[in-house]
């Protein structure tokens, strides 16, 4: 019989313990709140379910879920497709690569509260620039949620759109000469290079674009708490700033964290999935 | 009918480069003929890759015209001019199926739609795709793609050239050959012309009836299989032709002839070799022969390569590579002799004709 030795269980003890501190305790510390009340004297009392259930039939929850929802679809329509165009502007020699480039990454390196600060004050009616030229449209995003929301959309836009497009950027000069070559060979217009050589090879790009694009629109907080400072539009993330009550907040967190995950795993599965596409099945003697 | 003639061709990738010694291609005047089977044979960075995307129009020389027919090609764009051009590696559009590949060349050229269709299922039946055809290209492996972007070469009927650019780098062995006869048979068939660039003296050989041989950015010999391989036009021709390549050896002129050693080589009046810097002897090995008699040689390695016996012998401290026949012995004083039929004398590289002054 060979001797066994649990001490190889000691090797595995770090993994455990960072697993532990970084994604176990803290979670687990969550699902723990929300299933009790914490009274004011700190006492705790079991409630089981009914934060969650409390959650799912508020109507403030579905109605912040579903504006979360329909505004990354906004910024996805506006900023993929945008991302890519500006993409097959930005030249691909010379002086104006680096000039570009850095253009592109000034966006994303402004802390995202100063970003909400800017537009903040870009849009107010009395002295930002776009809101004075907007105020005789009826423009006002203190008293106007649409408002308010178009000048959110606007914002992601302005910070993010550079995001896809140094992405685009990055998966168009990796494609080789031969094909631009090959295409005019064959008298390819430019609409079929863009068709059949430079998208089909910029897919894999752009599903991590739209993956990250939706991941951080759809936690926005940072920014429409910097412009509407709680007011409306309700976010996810905003409603659950609001929520007082420690068990519901945890609820919610835990919810919206379900929500994410799942996301998550869809694209995860969409994406090997394609990949698996890519390989080809395993005939032999096809031609003889 | 269309003839290429390329005119005083000179390139450089840099157009601001003064010394002539970096331009990719230096000084090239060189026809192709209507439904020649041609190659373009040299050593990686020749230039031989430039000259064909020069004809094509992917690459605008600095100096030089190109015509095609009757027709001053030089300054139009790729896609006006009538060439078809499959590169060393696969290009296919992943999302198309083999067959929308190859009707995609004829597609853009708003060839009719049953044209297409009867020219796409003859490539399809030429390059042996028809298991392939409804599948994407996508999920094909190398050499399977690589036979998409010949079909995509040979789709168009009405073109002036096919050019390849090594097309078959990336093909197994045992396919390469099979598909390379295909070429040559398919280019015989239908007359289309055909320029083949290679590096693989094999290949070139074998596919082409005309071989043009480049060095350093200019052609050094043009010429049948034949030709190049009895009478060299230069000393390079002759090493980079032939396994193994020519024996060059140095030489001192003797009046209208060469010397080496006690051996003279005459060359006919008229010669003179005064004015050459370098002059040498080329002798393939096929024409070297040890005997009892001649040049005294020493034998420093044999490898039997099965047909016959490569012999390296070093002679007045000079290298010399013989070749023995399977059942020839080796003399035990072995002297070397050339056979006169297969001597040449070259001048500065360049190969002596009687009656030539080198000046």
């Amino acid at each position: 019989m060979k001797p066994v030795n649990q001490k190889a269980w000691l090797l595995v003890a770090p993994v455990l313990v960072l697993v532990a501190i970084s994604a176990v305790i803290p979670l687990m510390t969550v699902v723990n709140y929300s299933v009790q009340y914490v009274g004011s004297t700190g006492r705790f009392t079991w409630v089981g379910d009914e934060w969650y259930r409390d959650v799912l039939h508020s109507e403030a929850f579905w109605s912040a879920l579903w504006r979360n929802l329909v505004f990354s679809g906004v910024i996805l329509v506006i900023q993929i497709p945008l991302g890519v165009v500006i993409a097959l502007c930005m030249p691909r020699h010379g002086w104006g690569v680096p000039v570009c480039l850095v253009l592109m990454a000034l966006p994303l390196l402004i802390p995202w509260y100063v970003v909400g600060m800017i537009w903040q004050m870009f849009g107010r009616v009395d002295i930002g620039l776009m809101g004075v030229m907007l105020k005789d449209f009826g423009y006002n995003y203190e008293g106007d949620p649409l408002d308010a929301w178009f000048t959110l959309v606007l914002m992601d836009v302005w910070h993010w759109t550079s995001l896809v497009a140094l992405l685009a950027y990055a998966g168009l000069v990796s494609i080789p000469d031969a094909y631009y070559r090959a295409a005019r060979i064959d008298g390819a217009s430019s609409w079929s290079v863009f068709r059949f050589i430079q998208l089909p090879r910029l897919g894999r790009v752009l599903t991590i674009a739209v993956l990250l694009r939706f991941m951080d629109s759809f936690m926005i907080f940072t920014e429409p708490f910097a412009v509407i400072a709680g007011g409306d539009p309700v976010f996810l993330s905003t409603e659950l700033k609001q929520t007082v009550e420690l068990g519901k907040k945890s609820a919610m967190s835990i919810i919206y964290f379900l929500i994410i995950l799942a996301v998550c795993w869809v694209f995860y599965a969409v994406m090997t999935r394609n990949e698996q596409e890519t390989g080809r099945p395993q005939t032999q003697g096809g031609d003889a | 009918m269309a003839r290429i003639d390329l005119s005083n061709i000179r390139h450089a990738y840099n157009p601001a480069e003064t010394d002539d010694a970096r331009f990719a291609l230096r000084h090239v005047n060189q026809a192709f003929e209507h439904g020649g089977a041609y190659a373009l044979l040299g050593p990686s960075g020749c230039g031989k890759t430039t000259l064909l995307n020069i004809i094509s129009g992917l690459v605008r020389p600095l100096q030089g015209r190109v015509r095609i027919g009757e027709e001053d090609v030089t300054d139009l764009p790729t896609e006006k001019r009538n060439i078809a051009q499959v590169f060393q590696f696969p290009v296919v559009y992943d999302t198309m199926t083999v067959r929308e590949n190859l009707a995609f060349p004829l597609r853009n050229r708003g060839v009719a739609p049953a044209q297409i269709r009867r020219r796409v299922a003859e490539v399809i039946d030429m390059t042996g795709l028809a298991a392939l055809a409804d599948r994407r290209a996508r999920g094909l492996s190398a050499d399977e793609k690589q036979k998409v972007s010949l079909g995509r070469g040979l789709v168009r009927e009405d073109v002036g050239a096919i050019l390849f650019d090594e097309p078959l780098t990336v093909i197994d062995p045992e396919v390469k050959w099979a598909l390379r006869t295909q070429l040559r048979e398919l280019q015989r068939r239908s007359g289309m012309s055909m320029i083949y660039v290679t590096h693989d003296q094999t290949e070139a050989l074998t596919f082409a009836s005309r071989v043009v041989v480049m060095d350093q950015g200019r052609v050094l010999q043009v010429g049948s299989p034949k030709e190049l391989f009895e009478t060299p036009a230069h000393t390079f021709v002759g090493y980079f032709i032939g396994s193994p390549g020519m024996n060059v050896i140095p030489a001192q002129p003797d009046g209208a002839g060469l010397r080496l050693g006690a051996y003279r080589l005459p060359l006919g009046p008229g010669v003179r070799l005064q004015g050459a810097e370098r002059l040498e002897l080329g002798v393939r090995p096929e024409f070297v022969r040890l005997a009892a008699d001649g040049i005294p040689a020493r034998i420093e390695r044999i490898d039997d390569v099965g047909r016959h016996r490569i012999v390296r012998c070093s002679m007045l401290g000079h290298a010399v590579i013989a070749l023995l026949q399977e059942d020839e012995p080796v003399p035990a004083d072995p002297h070397i002799v050339f056979d006169p039929a297969g001597v040449h004398a070259y001048a500065d590289g360049w190969r002596v004709q009687a009656g030539q002054e080198v000046s």
